[in-house]
């Protein structure tokens, strides 16, 4: 049988949990005999090339590039997993959700202590090549399907191995207090 | 700020733990607490700045900001809207040129919504300046503002009074007791100061005998042996001990507590003096929610009648060293504040922050001294126990629950107002007895009880089948009772106190996933899921508000499953809420482009 394979995304996120992919150490050894990395910054293949199995979303949806490829992601993966707080439920990003949009924006772009000077023209980005802001930063279980939630920020690296682990072997998933416990 | 804030100051002796009464004092002088007003209590109180602010900006009917020189708080509870709110807020509105949740331009009108009032008898109801009104209507309502805009008096527009003791000289309110049934125990004879006869012929432990034998059981809602809590505060070891009336009687649809502070005060009081006299407590304290304030100066004079009567005060009854004394203390809007630890936090003058238990108030309760908290009716069964006996009281009633049930009954039905009934009466012969036909649903135990549809008619009200503190609202065949779970939804919302996050955000996740559910986007595993985080809510929050607030959505589900399934998307097992062309229109329009979709 063929290994299964696993593809891996970053959305409105910060990349602290593929660090903490990243963070099973030597394990990581383990991981690529147990399964096969396709679209992900893990290996850096930018479109999918085939079905996957399993699909880890971390960051949740802040624009309309995040919704297109976490609907890309559900359309080609069989399991998808919101990974960490921001996938979950929006986590830092959402931090603007109570901010109405025209106020995040006059921030970023002409009011902010880094942007009030240099904008002169006060130019706002609205070229038809970037993503549309959303109203508010959405959890992915809000726009698509999540088969699975692994809490965390960022998740424990043995979370994250355990999970993958006992989808891929078809076990139990082993939670001891440990590997869920934040404080 | 124009009150003298020295002589409010004086009148609680600067104390820091009475800052709700000072608080109330000034919001009902000034019209709101001023910012300089804030600063000198914290000052004067030696408490932070922080402190007094997070008191104030905790309850509903403190603020900061002006409320109108008349503050008209209009209930928007279920039973209100189902009688016809809707109508008389927008005549509200209309005459008084400002919406609901804003004061008029030149600050004279203030319209503000407010959970249930306690008339759920006679709704649309709404208090003005400490008046209440009830059954109002549109025409009223404009009445009301044209009144205020000729500036008279509010006590000057109430135009017509209530029954009993609601038209004497003290009370002067037009609001109806509807007393629709007298059973034996709560509206029936007692010889006022016969309790406290009694109780001094005995030795504390025996009263407290009598109270346990009686098998009376919390009448709040929890249902806790009353003889054994009190058991439980005479054997801590610290000696200076309190007693609290809890008539906070914040459940939507509850209302029995007002009306037997209305008509048989005398119970209560006694009930408490005995509670006194059991507990070796010197002093005891009735928290009365702020919507009953126009029963303040009845209820003084009542005490102060057990004073002049040396029933109330030292050596009470000529007993040498029984001195306990009561006083009155008012809430100012937050339901959280009848769970009984939030209940003493506010009394001391804080947040109705519901408190971690153990220690349980029995050991360190109010000012962290041993605490019985008791419902109104609870003490008023006690009078009755230690006249008539726990042999006659544990007569009444059926096995598990004996003595009877004050039960405030609202909705749709003939005769709403308030029966006192032996416990274990079926909900068909509920609804029998009170005029009600072609029922689709009761609501036993307020929003944090139990939705019954037809096939459950023939349930008990008791202990150990549909339990409830009083509050029961029956909803005929023509509502629709998504409605009415929604409303109590964004009830919980509001009134959660928001320490722990799966109360916190779990009603909000009830809220949304509802709302699914109502504009047609909802699935079977939406309601699975609610199921399911109801189970989480009740394992993870810290108080009663919080462990049941899932219960007007999670038993309607169950008992009235048909509510729901004419609703939900048959075919997907998922639909998202989430529209993509919407959520990016506004952030689109501002920086000036067409959204690719
Ligand atoms: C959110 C919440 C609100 C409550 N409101 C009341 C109330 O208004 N009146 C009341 O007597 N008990 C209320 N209770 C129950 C009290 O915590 C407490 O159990 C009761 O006052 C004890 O008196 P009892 O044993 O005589 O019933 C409430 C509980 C919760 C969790
Ligand atoms: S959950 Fe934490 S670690 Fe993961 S993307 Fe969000 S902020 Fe970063
Ligand atoms: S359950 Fe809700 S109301 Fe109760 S303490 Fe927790 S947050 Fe506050």
């Amino acid at each position: 049988m063929s290994k299964p394979v696993v593809a891996t995304a970053s959305l409105a996120g910060c990349f602290g949990c593929h660090m903490s992919i990243l963070d099973i150490d030597e394990r990581i050894l383990d991981l690529i005999e147990l399964v096969e990395f396709n679209k992900s910054p893990v290996d850096d293949i930018k479109t999918f090339t085939k079905q996957c199995d399993i699909g880890i979303i971390e960051g949740g949806c802040c624009n309309s590039e995040n919704v297109h490829n976490l609907k890309d992601f559900r359309k080609n993966c069989n399991i998808l997993i919101s990974l960490g707080e921001c996938a979950i439920m929006g986590g830092l990003p959402a931090m603007r959700n109570g901010i109405p949009i025209k106020e995040c924006i006059e921030e970023a772009y002409l009011d902010g202590p880094t942007v009030a000077d240099c904008n002169e023209k006060k130019i706002l980005p609205n070229d038809d090549e970037i993503p549309m802001i959303l109203d508010r930063v959405y959890p992915c279980h809000e726009i698509v399907k999540i088969d699975y939630f692994l809490p965390g920020c960022p998740p424990r690296a043995d979370l994250i191995w355990n999970a993958v682990a006992a989808l891929v072997t078809g076990g139990e998933l082993a939670l001891p207090y440990e590997v869920v416990k934040f404080d | 700020m124009n009150t003298d804030l020295n002589q409010i100051l004086d009148k609680y002796k600067g104390d820091a733990t009475r800052l709700m009464d000072i608080l109330t004092d000034i919001q009902t002088e000034e019209g709101c607490i001023p910012s300089d007003a804030v600063a000198q209590l914290s000052e004067r109180l030696g408490i932070s700045r922080v402190e007094v602010e997070q008191t104030i900006s905790f309850y509903h009917f403190f603020s900061q900001k002006p409320v109108g020189k008349y503050a008209v708080y209009l209930n928007d509870s279920a039973v209100a809207e189902m009688k016809g709110r809707t109508a008389v807020a927008a005549a509200f509105e209309q005459e008084a040129g400002c919406t609901f949740g804003s004061v008029t331009e030149d600050g004279v009108i203030g319209l503000h919504n407010t959970a249930c009032i306690g008339m759920n008898d006679q709704e649309p109801a709404a208090i003005v300046n400490g008046v209440v009104f009830t059954n109002l209507t549109a025409d009223k309502a404009k009445e009301l503002v044209a009144g205020m805009r000729a500036g008279k008096a509010v006590q000057e527009m109430v135009t017509e009074l209530g029954d009993g003791v609601n038209s004497s000289d003290l009370v002067q309110s037009m609001v109806k007791n509807n007393i629709q049934k007298k059973g034996d125990v709560i509206f029936s004879t007692f010889e006022s100061g016969s309790a406290i006869k009694k109780c001094i012929e005995m030795a504390p432990e025996a009263v407290i005998d009598e109270v346990k034998s009686s098998n009376l059981r919390g009448r709040g809602g929890a249902g806790f042996p009353t003889g054994l809590k009190w058991e439980f505060c005479s054997k801590a070891a610290e000696k200076e001990r309190y007693l609290i009336c809890n008539a906070d009687e914040g459940e939507p649809g509850t209302f029995k507590d007002r009306v037997i502070l209305t008509e048989t005060p005398q119970l209560v009081v006694e009930g408490m003096i005995v509670g006194g006299y059991a507990l070796g407590a010197q002093q005891g304290i009735i928290y009365l929610r702020a919507e009953y304030t126009y029963l303040k100066k009845y209820l003084e004079s009542v005490l102060d009648d057990y004073r002049q009567k040396n029933l109330l005060g030292n050596n009470i009854a000529g007993k040498e060293g029984f001195n306990f004394d009561l006083r009155i203390q008012f809430g100012a809007g937050a339901y959280v504040c009848g769970e009984e630890s939030a209940l003493i936090e506010s009394a001391e003058g804080k947040r109705g922050e519901p408190r971690i238990r153990p220690p349980f108030p029995v050991e360190k309760g109010y000012l962290d001294k041993p605490t019985s908290v008791n419902n109104v009716e609870s003490f008023a069964a006690v009078s009755q126990i230690l006249v008539k006996g726990a042999a006659w009281f544990k007569g009444i009633g059926n096995d598990k629950s004996a003595g009877t049930k004050v039960l405030s009954i609202s909705g749709d039905c003939e005769k709403p107002g308030v029966y006192e009934v032996a416990w274990g009466l079926s909900v068909q012969e509920m609804l029998d007895m009170v005029g009600a036909s072609n029922t689709k649903a009761v609501l036993v135990g307020g929003p944090s009880g139990t939705f019954v549809g037809a096939k459950d008619f023939s349930r008990k009200i008791c202990f150990g089948d549909l339990a409830t503190g009083g509050s029961v609202i029956v909803f005929d065949q023509s509502r629709d009772i998504l409605e009415t779970v929604s409303n109590f939804v964004d009830f919980f919302c509001d009134e959660s106190c928001g320490s722990c996050v799966p109360c916190r955000a779990g009603n909000g996740i009830i809220r949304s996933t509802l709302d699914k559910v109502i504009n047609g986007k909802g699935t079977k595993a939406d309601l699975e899921k609610l199921t399911e985080l109801g189970t989480i809510m009740k394992a993870a929050n810290r108080c009663g508000l919080g462990q049941t607030s899932f219960n007007p959505v999670v038993t309607t589900i169950k008992n009235l499953p048909e509510e729901y399934e004419s609703r939900l998307q048959e075919e997907s097992p998922y639909v998202p809420t989430f529209d993509l062309a919407a959520s990016v229109a506004d952030s689109c329009e501002y920086v000036g482009r067409e959204p690719n979709l």
